[in-house]
């Protein structure tokens, strides 16, 4: 078996490659967007597959299902919160007839490190009624995506594999075996199996849930999970799910007796080894990265016989990542304690934009243009220009989630409030913001939006934004914003009275105002002058 | 034998390619790695930080505990405060002594570096100007693996080659300096306190 030393996201990626994908898609969110560019930086290498950037989640999603459709296989990888956004597509997708292999990488962002909440994606499997796949590993990741291709078409699902941050951004050796042949493209032959109209969803929604039996069975038997009984040590046994196994491990030396054990990998959650379990101890301690997904399923509402201890109770932390020290308490150890710092915390570093970076002279210049303005509102949305509600610029108040800056804005205006101005980047406007702005098109909405065009998607590292900067503009005008009132600046430091002029008169105009604040991301820049010298 | 190693800096300062050069090195000497990165907005001028873990056994675990580290290598000085109670008390601590003052309210140099040498086993590294005295400041971060070399479980040899086959790709000139960075740091730590 050849090795290679990859990312979680890379050898998941490694393993779509050789299960056979025809197509991969995304949108980039941290931690799921290595995937993709593991996809595109070894397609030279590695074969004949579409692997793109898309305008969204939902896009992306929806793309994927087509493939599938034809027959032929799909990866569709996205962070978390991306999944909120193909929610819809994902639902109703576990309906389908899935034909072609249809996989859904997503990863979660427990402790968020780079995000807006720590939602469980568990959650999403379990609402749509599918199987779930939970690495421990990053070879556990390539493998893990093998089979939950073969899984999507013997079921005739979608699979998801989830991730979480830590598994996603370390690196470990990787076994890797042989690769597959794509599958041909052979359109399915299920005419009702793709149509959600009520006659047809009814009978669809009946047979997934009679194929439930059966997903069981699966996860019961999968030898992903786990299930050592310590006949001689009644105490307490432990159920690991998820990187818990990892931390488990690595402090289950400590440990006087070895408790009997049930690790879950592979969800549904295995009802039957969990009883089993349950018959062999008094007490059972549940360790999961993520939201308390599988203590809620084993407490419910009434009484057991067996006691129940993890996130709910307190015994874990119930929010961010578990890490080797803080599943300590609950297995009976002792904290681990280092060096003692004398009495001085070095002071916070937090993350702020680069030096150089348009924002910085977009935000002096918006300050600037409201001066005077009291009180006013200022949305944003997600990406570097964020870290804009932080000093030195505290340029903006609310950050929701992608697009939500221009409904924000829209509503706020509609509820009698001026000035508003809504900031958005270029790839979050194109993910979800147009909707938000042709509704504010067309009820005239009295608001500014200001779209920081820096021609790249630049907190997740730079990939491509969906259409080029060039044809922002065209887009705009294309949506009914007025001619007149769709203004281009570029953010320079030496411009930024001229743009703080530009962007007042534009607040003044009672209706809908766009200014496209139009400079290269720094970052991206010296990339690109790094590749033009043949670095 | 198990040798885990917190690496810290600031966004930007090359904490990744230490990384991946320690990494690379330890399994040219059949070593197993496991190495923990951060992605993202943190990057962005932010404190950051990776767990590099080197085994000859199986590593579980991407995260290293408390007190279990046998080093905390950082390219700044007070990033490498940041992560002490991860330090065994026999652990070492190897800190660039150059500050990236990035922050308003960034302490005296002199007391953080006083608050250093008070540790069992420290060292601090003028990597900035040994950087540029093997050709380019953004050596810095090789400064610091080669002051971090003589400590950890690798060859000294494997670590060249390992920033032979990271920087080829940027040419010879590079290399050289990268490995002329590198020896001037394991120079360095020897007279260092």
């Amino acid at each position: 078996m050849p090795e290679m030393v990859l990312l979680g996201d890379e050898a998941l990626a490694m393993g779509a490659i050789d299960a056979g994908i025809s197509a991969a898609y995304a949108y980039p969110g941290t931690p799921s967007s290595e995937i993709m560019e593991y996809l595109q930086a070894v397609r030279p290498k590695y074969g004949d597959y579409v692997a793109e950037w898309c305008s969204n989640e939902k896009t992306a999603y929806e793309e994927a299902v087509g493939v599938s459709l034809v027959g032929r296989r799909a990866l569709v990888s996205m962070k978390h919160v991306g999944l909120n956004v193909a929610a819809d597509p994902f639902i109703n997708s576990a309906l389908l007839a899935i034909h072609g292999g249809l996989v859904l990488a997503v990863a979660d962002d427990p402790g968020m490190h780079s995000s807006q909440n720590e939602q469980d994606s568990r959650f999403y499997a379990d609402f749509a009624r599918i199987i779930c796949l939970e690495p421990r590993s990053q070879a556990e990741a390539y493998t893990m995506t093998r089979e939950a291709f073969d899984l999507s078409e013997a079921f005739h699902i979608p699979v998801m594999i989830r991730l979480t941050t830590r598994i996603a951004h370390s690196r470990a050796v990787v076994g890797t075996g042989q690769r597959r042949a794509q599958n041909p493209v052979n359109k399915s032959a299920e005419k009702a199996g793709w149509m959600l109209l009520p006659a047809t969803a009814r009978k669809l929604w009946a047979e997934l849930l009679s194929a439930q039996g059966r997903f069981l069975e699966y996860a019961e038997d999968s030898p992903y999970n786990t299930l050592e009984l310590n006949r001689d040590f009644r105490d307490f046994g432990v159920i690991t799910a998820g990187l818990g196994w990892n931390y488990y491990m690595e402090n289950i030396d400590e440990l006087p007796v070895k408790p009997s054990h049930l690790h879950i990998s592979v969800y549904p959650i295995p009802v039957g080894k969990v009883r089993r379990l349950a018959e062999a101890v008094e007490r059972i301690v549940v360790i999961e990265e993520g939201f308390s997904f599988v203590e809620r399923a084993l407490r419910g509402i009434l009484p057991t016989g067996v006691g129940i201890s993890g996130k709910e109770d307190g015994a874990l932390p119930r929010t961010g990542e578990l890490t080797p020290d803080n599943v300590r308490g609950i297995l009976g150890l002792e904290p681990k304690r280092g060096i003692e710092l004398a009495p001085v915390q070095p002071p916070a570093r937090p993350p702020q934009l680069c030096a150089g970076c348009p924002h910085r002279d977009s935000y002096d210049a918006l300050n600037q243009a409201l001066a005077g303005f009291e009180p006013r509102l200022v949305t944003s949305d997600i990406g570097c220009y964020t870290l804009g509600y932080l000093p030195p610029h505290q340029a903006i108040e609310t950050c929701l989630c992608m697009g939500a800056s221009v409904g924000m804005a829209k509503g706020a205006a509609q509820a009698g409030f001026h000035p508003v101005v809504a900031v958005i980047g270029d790839s979050t406007f194109l993910h979800s913001g147009i909707t938000g702005l042709v509704d504010a098109v067309a009820s005239g909405a009295n608001m500014t939006l200001l779209i920081l065009d820096n021609s790249t998607t630049a907190m997740t590292g730079g990939q491509p934004t969906i259409l080029t900067s060039s044809r922002l503009e065209q887009l705009v005008r294309g949506l009914g914003v007025e001619p007149d009132h769709i203004k281009l600046i570029v953010p320079l430091r030496k411009a930024t009275e001229e743009n703080a002029r530009i962007i007042r008169r534009e607040i003044e105009y009672d209706g809908v105002s766009v200014v496209i604040a139009l400079r290269d991301c720094i970052q991206t820049l010296k990339q690109r002058k790094k590749k033009e010298a043949g670095e | 034998m198990r040798y885990d190693v917190i690496l810290a800096g600031v966004g930007g300062q090359g904490v990744l390619s230490v990384a991946a050069i320690i990494a690379r090195g330890a399994m040219t000497d059949g070593l197993l790695v496991r190495q923990s990165e951060v992605h993202g907005m943190a990057q962005r001028g932010g404190a950051v930080q990776a767990h590099l873990r080197l085994s000859e056994q199986r590593i579980v675990s991407d995260l290293i505990g408390k007190a279990s580290a046998d080093m905390i290598l950082s390219m700044e000085p007070i990033e490498s405060l940041r992560y002490l109670e991860y330090l065994k008390p026999e652990g070492i601590l190897v800190a660039s002594a150059d500050p990236v003052k990035n922050i308003p309210d960034y302490p005296q140099p002199e007391e953080i570096y006083e608050r250093i040498r008070s540790l069992p086993r420290a060292r601090l590294i003028g990597s900035a100007e040994l950087a540029q005295a093997a050709g380019s400041p953004r050596a810095t971060n090789m400064v610091m693996v080669g002051a971090a070399s003589p400590y950890l479980p690798v060859e000294e040899g494997s670590l060249l080659a390992a920033i032979e086959a990271l920087f080829s790709r940027k040419g010879e000139k590079v290399v050289r300096i990268n490995r002329k960075a590198f020896r001037m740091g394991r120079e360095a730590v020897a007279s260092a306190s």
